[in-house]
């Protein structure tokens, strides 16, 4: 296509201009324009903290509420993500070096005998989105292999994901043998998938079912917090 | 040679298909996250069981126990190799079961998704679904089942692909997509959508609708998405008992038998012509709506009130179809 839109100059755009259009590159999954709008940010003084919360953060939470208003589908948020991913590769090491807040860590999988990742994967990518650090341990997860990595990564939160039926029972298996092990409280247990449901996640002993990767997002912020608070009370 | 489904279609109003897989499987001991199709091998004797319940319950066609029949599937349970065997052995059981019958029963085999997600997006290239669906497909039609029932599909792509390894194994098949994400497939699809596609394909299914999703109410919104586009194909309804819930180590669903006989009722007037429970769809279940079917007279198409009414509310406001459509934000400027 070639009119006149086309031509925008990313660094010509003053910096609350370049923000709003990567809000909308992210919105439209534009990887390069992405990777470029981080650079030019950057070249421009900016701190990689502040680029990645009022760039990028800002743009992934346009995406997720859209996403969880039925406005955007797994299509186009897997696209923003992946644009997302392309400016959190540049910030990444930045971010290590200047001491950046850390929001927390989070492991992330699919239960024993479900290999279907996609809503694992958004999640994992928001809450990447979100400043949150995220070890993915991919598809078909025990028991053990979620306490392993629980404890190997010091992580605050664990997240599981099942899309069958006939598969998401297996999460209370985990959180069972997380309670025998006296670890349960160590951890912030979010459960998700398409044929799970609020009271699903309580019968089984989550701290909360998550319906979509924004809703995952802002569960965490606030389970995060409220830990931060209850360790400075203690 | 007319295939058995189109036999049964071209004489009857209406046909009912089964239940649920899964949740029959769990009551007879499967535990989760194991394959349910290695029991076509292993538990022949649980398997004809449960082909034998819809059968009983008086439904016309039946679906074998090959849903994550596909290699990438059954690559978790390190049973790749086993594709075509085990598709081969449902079907067989299948045929067994329904050759015994005493009337025509539709041995339907079931072809679930890959669980990947489809190029460009993701990994999972058009040749290759087509390759694998095709494998799975060989082995349903060497094990004599009737049509191929490709089911919970969400990406267009996705069923296209089973579309294609129908037509390279010469197979009548059906199809039906999953609408749980704010009345769409999870890729976004509308029920008008899939319409405009299963049209276009090449090789057309003999029946084309929904199945799972989130429960009954949302599933017959979808039906009359479809029916309000005039299909020339006949319409498959086949939603959830209710919403799951967890009792006691068990996932049940919570919709009873008197709401699946009204859904049911509720979907041939909605315009569907094969009508068949989901995931929590029992026995009990079929019996319920197979009495509803035969002794309620056709009705007016319901309104979504009276669905909403009879059978709960809808998960979202819009189903994307219709007016009320929400808007995706504008932006600034558009990019080339």
């Amino acid at each position: 296509m070639s009119d006149e839109e086309d031509d925008i100059i990313l660094s010509e755009l003053d910096n609350e201009e370049l923000v709003q259009q990567m809000h909308d590159d992210l919105y439209d999954g534009l990887r390069e324009e992405i990777e470029e709008g981080v650079n030019i940010l950057l070249e421009r003084g900016w701190q990689p903290y502040q680029v990645l919360t009022e760039a990028l953060v800002s743009g992934m939470t346009i995406v997720g509420n859209d996403f969880r208003d039925g406005i955007l589908f797994v299509p186009e948020v897997l696209l923003a993500a992946n644009a997302m991913k392309g400016g959190m590769a540049i910030l990444k090491p930045l971010l290590a070096e200047t001491g950046a807040p850390r929001m927390g860590k989070m492991v992330i999988g699919t239960v024993k005998g479900d290999i279907h990742d996609i809503g694992k994967n958004l999640v994992s990518m928001m809450m990447e989105g979100a400043g949150f650090e995220v070890v993915d341990l991919g598809i078909n997860n025990s028991v053990d292999a979620y306490l392993e990595a629980l404890e190997a990564e010091d992580a605050d939160i664990l997240g599981m994901s099942a899309l069958l039926t006939t598969t998401m029972p297996y999460m209370k298996v985990v959180i069972d043998t997380l309670n025998e092990k006296g670890k349960r409280d160590d951890y912030i247990v979010l459960v998700g998938g398409a044929p799970l449901n609020e009271e699903f996640g309580r019968a089984i002993g989550a701290d909360a079912y998550c319906r979509d990767a924004a809703v995952a997002v802002e569960t965490a912020k606030d389970f995060i917090a409220r830990k931060h608070n209850q360790m400075a009370a203690g | 040679m007319t295939d058995a489904l189109s036999k049964l279609l071209s004489t009857r109003d209406w046909l009912m298909a089964d239940g649920a897989t899964g949740t029959t499987l769990f009551n007879m001991g499967l535990q989760s996250g194991d394959a349910p199709e290695l029991w076509n091998a292993d538990h022949p004797d649980r398997i004809r069981a449960l082909y034998q319940g819809p059968v009983d319950a008086g439904s016309d066609i039946f679906l074998t126990n090959t849903f994550g029949g596909n290699a990438s599937r059954l690559k978790l349970h390190d049973a790749q190799g086993r594709v075509r065997e085990l598709n081969r052995l449902g079907a067989e059981l299948g045929r067994e079961v329904a050759d015994k019958a005493g009337r025509p029963v539709v041995v339907a085999g079931s072809v679930g998704p890959t669980g990947e997600i489809m190029a460009p997006m993701g990994p999972l290239t058009h040749e290759l679904a087509v390759e694998m669906f095709h494998e799975q497909a060989e082995g349903l039609k060497e094990g004599g089942a009737d049509v191929l029932w490709v089911e919970t599909i969400s990406a267009p792509e996705e069923y296209k692909a089973a579309a294609e390894a129908a037509r390279l194994a010469g197979m009548p098949w059906a199809g039906t997509m999953s609408f749980d994400t704010a009345g769409r497939t999870m890729m976004g699809l509308t029920s008008a959508d899939m319409v405009t596609m299963v049209n276009k394909l090449a090789h057309k299914p003999l029946a084309f609708g929904a199945n799972c999703g989130v429960g009954s109410s949302d599933l017959l919104r979808t039906v009359l998405g479809f029916t309000a586009q005039g299909p020339e194909i006949p319409v498959i309804a086949k939603g959830n008992a209710g919403i799951p819930k967890y009792e006691d180590g068990h996932i049940h669903y919570d919709g009873t038998p008197e709401l699946m006989a009204k859904y049911a009722v509720m979907a041939r007037d909605s315009g569907a012509k094969i009508i068949g429970g989901c995931c929590g769809t029992t026995t009990e279940h079929l019996k319920a709506m197979r009495a509803a079917l035969e002794n309620t007279p056709a009705g007016p198409r319901p309104t979504l009130e009276q669905i909403t009414e009879t059978l709960g509310g809808f998960s979202s406001a819009s189903d994307g179809t219709g007016e009320g459509v929400p808007e995706p934000r504008t932006r600034r400027r558009r990019r080339g």
